[in-house]
């Protein structure tokens, strides 16, 4: 199945070359991939992500994705 | 350790004992129980009987790390309650170092529109006060005079000020604070606080620390022990290590989380999203600066001592710094509240706003009410620019914006105003996020998002993850328990941004805890801490309800319990009931 996904902050290294901030880029994924797996398929190591949501609500790791979904991933980020 | 007061009505000051009562406070404590105690609930803000107290956290002047923070307190024009605003600078360090555990200035000059200075220095054993004119500074641009005050006194000293907003009475005025640079970037800025100190015909504390005896510890070791911890969970966490999240992208690195939860108020929160949000993020500020100073640049910090180091600069394309710094808070308002995604406007907007000493949240709320009553387009960043001119030149326009948001809606005759006691709203959309929304409507201080921090669980998974659009009694239960902590940490002298590794580490929150047993001599447990903070808010609380505000002042404005937010098409559906129990159960 294919998606989007958007890398933000110290994540965007893992996002194809030239991939401006918050561009979503396409991923193919074998159907019903949680949200964990995507995460390793970009190589990113898990501990370095924090939050990823889909279609604007957060989701855990085991959340399986759906064809066409969205998904935004952020390592730890705050302040205010 | 003294209590200074200065008495603006003849210009007489004196030095007091702390009485038993005070002397395990600071910070927000202090201010908070000193108004609760001298200052009439039904007073004028801008009149005689107001008082305007500064004091430093408890922990300030001490290594501690991230610990330089001043507060302020009075009677808030903007909201008719108390008011304690905070800012990071050397001010708090400086202040804590000649051990004055509190300045309290009172009283009212007889003759209007004239203004001076105090100029605080070390006199052998005590502090002492000289009263100097200041008329040669009225009406001027804040970097000129700051420049000017360095001139004078030299690099050493520390610098509270007000600018033309503060001197023409704006309720959105607030009160600046020199940065590591000597330039007037740091603000106390919310609650309209810098037309109380001018009212008072104060127009800056100029601070000379040196030959200061310095802090006086209970037990050092066990308050050197409590900050080495906290130092290194601080150090490890991935948001306020070097190089994490804050050090690289700021505090602007929220744009896109918010924005991406659909909680990010756009065009005087008419949507949950941003189109141009990208282009104000954090991200975009290291990526700019990358391209036009041809290298990294990482943050720096605001205030001596601190290891998170989360101020940015804006650097224009020709190499030249814009303004140092553009918080989050000051890019949204001025910038997706505004309708504008051009982030060297923003910045320009921001310098504006520090020269003239106004509010950025308050200013930004203020201008997009003006675009969404159709005084000009949503994205006219030459237009919002313009506006801000007419605030600081007091012209009659900018007189009404320089009000606040409340008083612009009110003049164009707008039910869309995004206030809670008069308030202007923060950078997170309480009806996408509703743990944010029970602190905005709850909190003592009006609308505010540092008072009751649910956004760390709701948004960033810090300290456990919550459902942001679930509209239960739970929340409550959270912005009660974040509104408790947030009052004892605004009394440490801590920055808000270490919430985060003591919530994640739990020796970094023990370590806090072992500080301020170090500091004074106490024997609190966490929870008795936090306890503690929320005897803080019952006395604000107090103040409040004396001045004549009521539960019905605790509420999310109307139109945003009819109108639907998109993406989430969102209304405010936290109950009644519910916004009554985080203080009918404190």
């Amino acid at each position: 199945m294919r998606i989007q996904v958007k890398l933000y902050a110290s994540l965007q290294r893992y996002a194809p070359e030239g991939t401006a901030i918050g561009q979503p880029f396409a991923v193919e994924l074998p159907e019903q991939s949680s949200i964990a797996v995507l995460i390793i398929h970009l190589g990113i190591r898990p501990r370095e992500t924090k939050v990823a949501f889909v279609d604007g609500r957060a989701r855990a790791a085991i959340y399986r994705l759906q064809p066409g979904d969205e998904v935004g991933i952020f390592p730890p980020v705050g302040g205010g | 350790m003294w209590m200074l007061r200065i008495d603006m009505t003849d210009r007489s000051y004196k030095l007091e004992e702390v009485a038993e009562r005070y002397q395990k406070l600071g910070g927000r404590g202090l201010t908070s129980t000193l108004i609760h105690d001298e200052v009439d609930p039904t007073c004028h803000p801008l009149g005689p009987n107001n008082k305007l107290v500064f004091s430093a956290g408890i922990l300030s002047g001490t290594p501690s790390p991230s610990s330089s923070r001043i507060s302020i307190g009075g009677k808030s024009p903007l909201t008719g309650g108390i008011k304690e605003s905070n800012s990071g600078a050397g001010f708090a360090p400086a202040l804590a170092r000649m051990r004055v555990k509190a300045v309290v200035v009172e009283g009212q000059p007889a003759e209007k529109g004239a203004y001076w200075m105090v100029h605080l220095t070390w006199d052998g054993d005590k502090p002492a006060v000289e009263f100097l004119p200041a008329a040669e500074y009225v009406g001027e641009d804040l970097y000129v005079s700051y420049a000017k005050l360095y001139e004078r006194f030299g690099k050493r000293v520390h610098v509270a000020g007000v600018g033309k907003a503060g001197e023409l009475g704006y309720r959105n005025s607030g009160v600046a604070f020199d940065d590591m640079r000597h330039k007037p970037t740091r603000f106390s800025g919310r609650g309209g606080l810098g037309a109380v100190m001018a009212s008072k015909g104060l127009k800056f504390v100029v601070l000379n620390s040196e030959g200061a005896p310095g802090v006086e510890y209970a037990d050092k070791e066990l308050f050197m022990q409590g900050a080495k911890k906290l130092r290194a969970a601080l150090g490890e966490h991935a948001l306020t290590k070097p190089q994490g999240a804050l050090n690289t992208y700021g505090t602007c690195v929220l744009v896109n989380i918010i924005n991406e939860a659909g909680a990010f108020p756009t065009r005087n929160f008419r949507t949950g999203r941003f189109a141009g949000a990208a282009k104000i993020s954090g991200e975009a500020i290291f990526e700019n600066n990358k391209q036009r100073m041809g290298k990294e640049i990482y943050n720096h910090a605001c205030s001596p001592g601190c290891v998170i180091q989360c101020s940015n600069t804006i650097y224009a394309e020709n190499g030249e710094e814009i303004v140092s710094c553009v918080e989050y808070e000051s890019d949204w308002a001025l910038g997706a509240n505004c309708g504008i995604d051009d982030l060297d406007a923003i910045a320009k907007m921001v310098k504006l706003c520090n020269a003239y000493s106004l509010d950025t949240i308050e200013t930004g709320d203020a201008i997009a009410v003006a675009m969404d009553s159709g005084l000009l387009e949503f994205g006219d960043a030459e237009g919002a620019i313009a506006l801000i001119e007419q605030m600081g030149h007091g012209e009659p326009l900018g007189r009404i914006l320089g009000g606040g948001t409340q008083a612009t809606a009110d003049a164009f005759g707008n039910p869309r105003s995004p206030a809670v006691k008069g308030q202007g709203m923060p950078a997170y959309e309480p009806r996408a996020i509703k743990g944010i929304g029970v602190t905005y409507a709850t909190s003592t201080m009006g609308a505010d998002h540092t008072a009751g921090y649910t956004i760390a669980p709701e948004i960033a998974g810090s300290g456990g993850k919550v459902d942001p659009l679930l509209a239960d009694a739970s929340k409550a239960d959270l912005s009660r328990a974040f509104q408790k902590t947030t009052a004892m940490l605004d009394s440490t002298g801590h920055c808000l941004f270490i919430s985060f590794a003591i919530l994640d580490i739990p020796s970094g929150f023990e370590g806090m805890i072992e500080e301020l047993n170090g500091m004074l001599g106490t024997h609190y447990t966490g929870d008795e801490a936090v306890a503690w903070g929320g005897e803080i808010l019952k006395v604000e609380r107090a103040f409040n309800e004396a001045a004549g505000l009521t539960p019905v002042d605790d509420r999310l404005p109307e139109f945003m319990k009819y109108e639907q937010l998109p993406p989430h098409d969102v209304v405010a559906d936290v109950s009644d009931e519910i916004m009554d129990q985080v203080y009918g159960e404190l």
